[in-house]
């Protein structure tokens, strides 16, 4: 793993986006001025840390970093949009695991 | 193609003829409308909001690849925001060429793949609160959790 290639020594700034149901316990963004972690497993780590009470919903989400779909793995850089996706109702009518 | 986030009401006939050109021979059209239940709870309204800069980024790629996968000549895609009541239309998706099978191909594709991966996310209104949508899982490869461990 390339881990590493971006520490900062006071932690990273990086603009965080909530969105759906994430909304309702974190707004719609927050700006990280120190961030501590280097990966997009470390950022999900801090935010499940501070609302355990999501508890399953943390497994279930997708990040995107500067608008693209974002693996764990993937090494943030100092100044990154980073934005937290529960699963997407768009389109229209009802969800097929809850139809019928 | 015509990809869109909109806040104002969706006019699907004016869309559709925008699309055609002579060498069509089909349009298919999906227009999504509001539902007036939701798992037979009476829905007053819905609010959809959007990652818009991701949405439009992620709703051009997808009509880009039904054009390619699929042959078709256009595509038009356009998502209202905000605040939608019931019997209006969400999305509307139509799909222009010059034989019906592929437009009816390309159109099922498209909005069953928006709906797994386009960033929108829809809050039902009911008499008696509001929930957000629970949405459909992400697939595999977009979950950030499930292939790489608990983090």
């Amino acid at each position: 793993m390339a881990a590493c290639q971006n520490r900062y020594a006071y932690g990273m700034r990086l603009r965080v986006l909530f969105f759906g149901v994430l909304r309702d316990r974190f707004g719609q963004e927050e700006q990280l001025q120190q961030f501590p972690g280097h990966t997009v497993a470390d950022l999900l780590r801090y935010y499940r840390a501070v609302a355990p009470e999501l508890d399953q919903l943390w497994g279930t989400l997708a990040v995107a970093v500067n608008q693209q779909y974002a693996a764990a793995s993937l090494q943030l850089q100092q100044d990154d949009e980073v934005a937290l996706l529960p699963p997407v109702s768009g389109g229209a009518g009802c969800v097929r695991k809850h139809a019928g | 193609m015509q990809v869109e986030l909109v806040r104002d009401r969706i006019d699907t006939q004016a869309i559709t003829d925008r699309l055609k050109v002579g060498e069509d021979g089909a349009v298919t059209v999906f227009d999504g409308i509001v539902r007036n239940n939701t798992r037979g709870r009476q829905t007053l309204y819905l609010d959809y909001t959007a990652h818009e800069s991701m949405a439009l980024r992620e709703m051009g790629e997808l009509a880009d690849e039904a054009i390619a996968r699929f042959g078709v000549r256009d595509v038009a895609m356009v998502h209202r925001l905000g605040r939608l009541e019931i019997g209006e239309t969400s999305i509307l998706i139509a799909v222009a060429s010059a034989h019906r099978g592929v437009t009816f191909a390309a159109c099922r594709w498209l909005i069953d793949t928006l709906k797994k991966q386009v960033p929108i996310w829809k809050q039902e209104f009911f008499v008696d609160g509001a929930v957000w949508a629970p949405g459909e899982p992400f697939p595999a490869e977009l979950q950030v959790v499930s292939s790489h461990g608990t983090p």
